[in-house]
């Protein structure tokens, strides 16, 4: 048993770290938040190069998956560059596809996913009810409590509401569209999409907590009162240990959720990925003091988005119902 | 990356569990902290040994069968899971035993190991001092040599197992002139019982003597229990810190056991409408298997041959912890009878309030994390 990542799996992950490290990430939010997502999409185009998102289609359908522990992996550096889009969602909507056992929509729709060509968003039952970029989605999928899978009509996103973090873009499904499937086996497809998007959100969440801990740990290096740097006192370094410690522990729980994929992994990893990120935020925003409470500064990129992260797919008590139904007998 | 168990480990985990099953007393032990209970614990080591199952890892020619850490968290598992009793003697076995394989003598761990292993010899560790806690390197007691061996004299404190153990390993000072307090440190075995060796039991919060204070006098110590060279002792203590030791000091499988009764007794006695305390249960799952996956991944790291180093203070600080939690779940789902001492979880919740306190302190185990984990300056304690 090796319980680790292979080389090849971390050779992929620092591609994509120093691919994303290149890209002006943070320019690329900013824009995204504007409604420019010229930026950002510039930035998928090169993550698509990396094969990145064809990791959730399978071969049949021009992907090379599904390789859920290397798309979790690929994920948790999105987080930590803090990728704008519907990353999340255009996985868990070609899991959704390739599931349904239907030729059609998976031809369709698939290899343009897998080529990151295109993107999705999607609305499922169990999730939330506000589809997360779909003015910049190529395709807005919904499924219906009644197992009903349609393509929200094209040209009709609605005017987007504004979230807490502002690169995430919400809008309400519109009625109607295409109907594209029905029946049990879009509700069984459905489930498994909310699982992956579970754990992709959960993979985001410890990559953004990551970034919020090395940038705080520099930030109280440079920082100076009293005459010395702040990160040499003992409240500070207890509480930046605290944040390391919750995202430590959080990392195989999204490793084991990866190669299971069972539902109670799954929550657990998400529930201890959020909440560690989240505290990351709260860690972050106090020790910067008062600049880490502007939105000038970068910092607030990731401060904003720890707490949507920890809800979306799956909140902490959402998660803790799910491992406790997981272990019934 | 992988978690799947293969057919050796899983025959392995099978006989483990089968000599447990047949083994494992039915109803459990008077507690360790007192002397009934010490000495029917000392008995089941003997009762784990006589079939090899008392040091699994260790190699064959002491008692062990020589396994992996991968099988040595596997027998942990069904351990715990059998509901086997505590370890008597697992301060030797955790603590002492990994100094004796890095550096000891054949002929030492020959003399050592083998009694260890049967609990035939218990151990008792002598680190603290009342003056030196948290700044263990400025112990005062002292070692003077003497023909053939050394003299101990000085005062040792919060010495766990001491009120009924038979030996017991520390550091001592025998070089008071040396420029720096962690050298000029000895690293040393001696007797309980021999003349000049004093233990007064402390009671612990619940009243068990779970430690003493040991005044030594002039205790002759020979040469040949002396581990390592003398002036050594500091680098001998601290070296097995980060390595296995930090992996291996509370088993996962401890923590799996403990989140399964705990999830029974939600079971049986939870308010379903209670749903804070419904979560804490969950987290309580959720925490052990995070505690198991960590040191999974830990002993993997081991096995390619990466030292864990300062990894070990996360381990330390989040199981302590974790424990603390635990327990308090437990006894919060319990209501009244939380308050009756002789409860299932009412001894181990008072064991967990040591945890954040022994073994290094939190505090200090979070300096650790922060300064050579994160690169934070170092800072005045």
């Amino acid at each position: 048993m090796r319980f680790l990542p292979t080389e090849e799996q971390l050779d992929f992950t620092r591609t994509l770290r120093s691919l994303l490290g290149a890209a002006e990430v943070p320019a690329a939010v900013r824009a995204w938040a504007a409604g420019d997502h010229g930026p950002g999409l510039a930035v998928w185009s090169r993550l698509a190069d990396t094969g990145l998102f064809a990791l959730a289609v399978p071969e049949a359908y021009e992907g090379m998956g599904p390789l859920p522990v290397e798309l979790a992996l690929g994920f948790v550096e999105l987080g930590r560059a803090g990728v704008p889009g519907p990353a999340v969602e255009s996985a868990a909507a070609a899991v959704l596809l390739a599931r349904l056992g239907e030729e059609a929509p998976a031809k369709r729709f698939l290899p343009g996913l897998a080529a990151g060509t295109a993107t999705a968003t999607l609305t499922l039952p169990g999730g939330s009810p506000y589809a997360l970029d779909a003015d910049a989605a190529t395709w807005h999928f919904t499924v219906s409590a009644a197992g009903e899978l349609r393509l929200a009509p094209a040209g009709t996103a609605v005017a987007p509401l504004a979230s807490l973090d502002p690169a995430r873009r919400l809008g309400a499904p519109a009625d109607g569209g295409e109907l594209l499937a029905a029946g049990p086996a879009v509700t069984a497809a459905a489930e498994e999409a909310l699982w992956w998007a579970r754990l992709l959100t959960a993979a985001q969440c410890l990559g953004v907590g990551e970034a919020l801990l090395g940038r705080t740990v520099e930030y109280v290096k440079q920082r100076t009162q009293f005459g010395t740097p702040i990160g040499g006192f003992q409240a500070v370094k207890h509480r930046l240990a605290d944040t390391l410690l919750g995202l430590e522990f959080a990392r195989p729980l999204l490793w084991a959720a990866a190669l299971s994929l069972e539902p109670g992994e799954i929550a657990a990893a998400k529930l201890g990925a959020g909440g560690a990120a989240y505290a990351a935020a709260l860690t972050a925003l106090q020790l910067h003091g008062a600049v880490g409470y502007t939105e000038e500064l970068d910092l607030s990129l990731w401060l904003r988005k720890a707490r949507p992260l920890r809800d979306a797919w799956g909140t902490p008590a959402q998660c803790r119902a799910q491992v406790l139904q997981s272990r019934e007998r | 990356m992988e978690l799947t168990e293969s057919a050796q480990v899983a025959s392995f985990r099978a006989e483990a569990r089968a000599w447990l099953a047949a083994h494992v007393p039915r109803r459990p032990l008077p507690s360790l902290e007192t002397a009934e209970g010490f000495e029917a614990h000392r008995e089941w080591e003997a009762l784990l040994a006589a079939d090899r199952w008392s040091v699994v890892s260790w190699p064959e020619e002491y008692g062990g069968r020589g396994v992996d850490l991968e099988r040595w968290l596997v027998f942990e598992e069904e351990y715990w899971a059998a509901g086997a009793p505590g370890r008597v003697s697992q301060n030797g076995i955790n603590l002492l035993a990994p100094t004796l394989f890095d550096h000891a003598s054949p002929a030492q761990r020959a003399r050592v190991l083998p009694s260890m292993a049967s609990g035939e010899v218990i151990w008792a560790q002598a680190w603290s001092e009342p003056e030196s806690g948290s700044d263990l390197a400025s112990l005062k007691s002292r070692a003077e040599r003497t023909e053939g061996g050394w003299l101990l004299s000085g005062q040792k404190t919060w010495s766990s197992r001491a009120a009924f153990a038979d030996r017991a390993f520390g550091i001592f000072r025998t070089d008071p002139g040396a420029d720096r307090p962690h050298r000029g440190l000895t690293y040393l075995m001696f007797g309980l019982r021999e003349p000049g060796v004093t233990v007064r039991p402390i009671g612990r919060l619940d009243g068990k003597p779970a430690f003493a204070e040991l005044f030594l006098d002039r205790v002759f110590v020979p040469d040949d229990d002396v581990i390592g060279e003398p002036g050594q002792g500091w680098r001998i203590a601290m070296a097995t810190t980060g390595n296995e030791r930090g992996l291996t000091l509370r088993s996962p499988g401890r923590f799996l056991a403990a989140a399964d009764r705990l999830l029974a007794l939600w079971r049986e006695r939870g308010d379903p409408a209670d749903t804070a305390l419904r979560d804490r249960v969950a987290d309580a799952l959720v925490g052990a298997r995070a505690y198991e996956l960590f040191t999974r991944a830990g002993a993997s790291r081991l096995a390619a041959g990466t030292p864990v180093g300062a990894e070990s203070s996360l381990n330390k600080v989040f199981w302590s912890e974790y424990d603390i939690a635990l327990h308090e779940t437990a006894l919060d789902l319990l209501g009244p009878d939380a308050e009756l001492a002789a409860g299932e979880w009412a001894e181990p919740w008072v064991f967990s309030l040591a945890g954040p306190i022994y073994a290094g302190t939190n505090e200090i185990q979070r300096d650790i994390i922060a300064e050579r984990l994160l690169g934070l300056p170092k800072g005045r304690r």
